[in-house]
């Protein structure tokens, strides 16, 4: 299991992108902490999540 | 013209001298100037804050004028320009550093490196992102207060400030976004620009 914005979530060996994805995430429009780490853009499908890891997500909509 | 220190007196008839001096001293950079950003940055300039950067690349456009700072004389005039002239006629006293360009990948850091605190008052949700990811990366000294969601007119007690990272805070209602029939009016925006600029001065202050 993984913490993701506070909620324990089965998502442990997908990567990041593909867990974004699922779970209804526009990749270009959010800012994703791993572990308190702050994940580029680019390492978005390399990333694999773990059981344990702690998942920060941010998503931003138009307006400002 | 009024004077340096009558600007300075009127403010410590209200406030200890320190909390000037803490203000004087501060540096905070706005990343667009649209309804967030020209609002926070008036706020901002009416506060004391000594030292701001004001980013935009855009020009005043009349369907900016329902919720943004700008009047008819500033229609065609670069945003930054217009701020630096609104924030001279609140404070003159003031260090107000203009950056006219297109905020990218490539120079957001070096744009907003060596700035503690930076409003984040894009308009598109893929330039917010960008911004965020970028400095939090990029610049482990800033922080960043962001704003994600305000449109529309629903009720502003949805509007809160909420810290999900060390160095972000947001402030918004996390989801109405621009689009379609649902415009940005001016309270919301001003409602989530006065959360953003108070959340800054929290972070001067404390």
């Amino acid at each position: 299991m993984l913490t993701i914005n506070g909620e324990k979530i089965d998502a442990a060996g997908k990567s990041l992108a593909a867990y974004l994805q699922e779970a209804g995430f526009d990749t270009k429009r959010v800012a994703v902490e791993l572990n308190l780490e702050i994940v580029p853009l680019k390492d978005f499908e390399k990333t694999i999540l773990k059981d344990g890891d702690s998942l920060e997500i941010v998503r931003f909509v138009q307006g400002g | 013209m009024i004077g340096k220190s009558e600007l300075d007196r009127a403010f410590d008839a209200r406030f200890a001298p320190e909390i000037k001096a803490k203000l004087q001293a501060a540096r905070v950079a706005v990343a667009g100037l649209g309804g967030l950003g020209s609002n926070i940055a008036v706020m901002l300039a009416r506060s004391g804050v000594g030292h701001l950067k004001l980013v935009d690349f855009d020009k005043v456009d009349v369907t900016n004028l329902n919720r943004q700072m700008y009047g008819i004389p500033h229609l065609g005039r670069f945003k930054t320009d217009a701020v630096r002239d609104i924030l001279a006629d609140i404070n003159p006293y003031l260090d107000i550093e203009t950056v006219c360009v297109t905020v990218t990948p490539e120079n957001a850091a070096e744009i907003f490196r060596g700035w503690p605190i930076v409003c984040e008052a894009f308009d598109r949700p893929e330039n917010k992102a960008m911004l965020v990811r970028t400095l939090l990366a990029e610049c482990p000294q800033t922080i960043i207060v962001s704003g994600v969601g305000m449109a529309g007119y629903g009720d502003a007690n949805d509007i809160r400030t909420t810290h999900p990272m060390r160095r972000l805070y947001v402030c918004g209602d996390g989801e109405t976004a621009a689009g379609g029939m649902t415009g940005l009016m001016a309270p919301r925006v001003a409602v989530c620009a006065g959360h953003q600029a108070n959340q800054v001065l929290q972070l001067i202050l404390q």
